[in-house]
């Protein structure tokens, strides 16, 4: 029993990767209606801005996660602004096709920039140390990572439903046309959400530095278990996508412990019944 | 004068000219061993399969709609269940032919639930059948080998009933196969693609509605279309285990499903040449590319961004709706 609540805890702290990940993907999904499969580098570059003024600008934790977000904010705005933006006429085969080619394009930017070195994992002196639960210690920083997931739905869910551009958001979420005619510039919103969707990647990039080890591959990884979590929550949910990275996080981290034989192969298990069953996913239909 | 260029000008869209391109093509795949060195047989049978691999994404894509991230995990299906075969003394053409079946009952199988769906979800099934597929060959060691692959798959012999037994273990000797296993193989689909039900798919990329009220049953003829890809799949598979004679579970990884997706993209998916064109270009490139710079992905994607942006006919869409006027707009000119 004490393996299995102390496995559930590691798995709700990857489940906040997770959900960091999908949020993103499930705003430009849900608001733009592009699939984006560049956000897992989006992540990555996340994770490398971080590091990088961590480490080697010297710069404090908190602010290297802000440097982290605006760095990627930029790649965003670019993204959106010069590419995407042409392409949301297009059938869907041709938006999942440019968005991989950015997977690319991305990987080997950091190989160019970065070399092919992994970024080693340094805690910062804040967050050393460990707590004991049921009888061992449980790392800090896991804590942190959970109490921080929390804190960005909440914060999500404030913006979304609470205030004045949540709610031009969702009016063009959910009727783009009639949101227009009322006089919500929507190319622009477009961009803004785009934007913030890179940022929600950011912080997940930026949080990940300290205990995960990232290399140029990261991007290409990172998505695919963010695919399976907002198939599984309903494509555009962002309740759906929460909900899903607890599910899948959790599941995953005790597959690791019961039976780690089959844990890849029951996440996409889990994804196909979900998408054969109820394509639309748990929370799929309802914003 | 005026009659040549006319001549030239009329038969350059004409049937009879297409077949003098594609019998000078196959005159040269069939003389090329006489002239090059292993390396670039090996090439050229690599192009073959990404060749019938893009044919299988190019099915789906370009003619029916839709795309799909699970091919990789049909030509894994080939591979490994041809490997299997042949690691058990059996000699080429079964192989061959039980690759191709697995991979054909594999997309029955999960045809029937991918075809439901459509463009997102279909993308998303997909995807998350071929990492089923691919999750299985990394873990069910004792079947697949794990991690390691299969190793040592001999290059068996091509015998039938004592008629007769073709030795294959030089390069020459298989590459004969390949290329004719490859041409046969899209002379079939040629002729499906302009039999009735090839008009089906594209009726179906184009309205499926219309299809439907036709009374021709969308999904049944999906599936059929799923199936003829997985074939296609896994007979690029088949012919990769005794080529490569190691099949590694990377083999079944969906980034191996986009190698495909792009040379179709590059050739042209609404055109039956574009997935030979787009393959052949696609080596070409990278084996250039390579040579200059170790940015080959970074070039890669640049050309993808550029294609998805502006040409998204690739390279036969632009030869046909760019260069083929103006060339003859140019004879006419000279005439």
């Amino acid at each position: 029993m004490d393996n299995f609540i102390f496995q559930a805890l590691n798995g709700l702290s990857s489940a906040m990767f997770l959900w960091l990940v999908a949020a993103g993907l499930t705003v430009a999904f849900g608001v733009c209606g592009i699939l984006n499969i560049a956000h897992g580098s989006l992540y990555m570059m996340g994770a490398y801005f971080a590091f990088t003024s961590f480490q080697i600008l010297g710069l404090n934790f908190w602010l290297s996660i802000v440097f982290a977000l605006i760095g990627v904010g930029i790649i965003g705005f670019l993204m959106e602004r010069f590419f995407l933006r042409r392409i949301y006429a297009q059938p869907i085969e041709f938006q999942l096709i440019l968005t991989f080619a950015f997977i690319l394009v991305f990987d080997n930017l950091t190989k160019m920039i970065w070399g092919t070195m992994l970024i080693i994992p340094t805690m910062p002196s804040l967050f050393q140390g460990t707590i004991p639960i049921v009888g061992r210690p449980f790392p800090i920083y896991n804590l942190f990572i959970i109490g921080a997931g929390i804190g960005v739905a909440v914060g999500l869910w404030l913006i979304m439903e609470r205030t004045w551009w949540g709610k031009k958001l969702r009016a063009a979420a959910s009727e783009r046309e009639m949101a227009n005619a009322i006089g919500i510039n929507i190319p622009a919103l477009f961009t803004a959400a785009f934007v913030f969707a890179a940022l929600l990647a950011a912080i997940g990039g930026a949080l990940s530095t300290p205990i995960r080890v990232c290399d140029s591959g990261v991007g290409g990884a990172v998505i695919i278990p963010a695919f399976v979590v907002t198939v599984i929550g309903g494509l555009g949910s962002l309740k759906g996508a929460f909900v899903g990275a607890l599910i899948i996080g959790v599941i995953s981290s005790l597959c690791t412990l019961y039976i780690p034989f089959i844990e890849l192969f029951i996440l996409y298990l889990i994804m196909a019944v979900v998408l054969i069953i109820r394509p639309q996913g748990l929370f799929g239909g309802e914003r | 004068m005026t009659w040549l260029t006319n001549t030239l000008v009329l038969s350059i869209n004409s049937h009879r000219f297409k077949l003098v391109w594609l019998g000078a093509f196959i005159i040269f795949l069939f003389i090329l061993p006489l002239f090059s060195g292993d390396y670039l047989l090996y090439m050229v049978m690599q192009m073959a399969i990404l060749c019938l691999l893009s044919y299988s994404v190019n099915l789906l894509l370009g003619y029916t709609g839709l795309l799909s991230f699970g091919q990789a995990g049909f030509y894994a299906c080939g591979a490994y269940a041809c490997g299997k075969v042949l690691l058990a003394g059996a000699s080429l053409l079964p192989g061959i032919v039980i690759g191709v079946a697995v991979a054909a009952i594999a997309a029955i199988i999960l045809g029937f639930f991918c075809v439901r769906h459509t463009a997102i979800y279909f993308a998303m099934l997909t995807l998350a059948f071929g990492m089923m597929i691919f999750s299985l060959t990394q873990k069910w060691v004792n079947f697949t080998g794990g991690d390691d692959g299969l190793i040592g798959i001999p290059r068996a012999a091509l015998n039938f009933f004592y008629i007769f037994n073709i030795k294959m273990d030089t390069i020459p000797a298989y590459y004969y196969f390949v290329i004719a296993a490859t041409l046969i193989a899209i002379y079939i689909l040629y002729r499906i693609l302009n039999s009735p039900l090839g008009l089906i798919f594209q009726g179906i990329r184009d309205s499926e509605t219309r299809v439907s009220f036709v009374g021709i049953s969308v999904r049944k003829s999906r599936l059929i279309c799923f199936t003829i890809a997985g074939m296609y799949a896994g007979l690029g598979g088949a012919l990769l285990a005794p080529l490569e004679q190691t099949i590694t579970p990377s083999a079944s990884h969906w980034i191996n499903s986009t190698d495909p997706i792009i040379a179709t993209l590059l050739g042209g998916m609404y055109n039956f040449s574009g997935p030979i064109v787009g393959s052949v270009i696609y080596f070409l490139l990278k084996d250039i590319i390579v040579r200059f710079t170790m940015n080959w992905m970074l070039i890669l994607g640049i050309i993808i961004i550029i294609l998805v942006l502006t040409f998204r006919g690739g390279v036969m869409g632009a030869f046909r709706a760019y260069l083929l006027p103006w060339l003859k707009s140019r004879l006419r000119q000279g005439a």
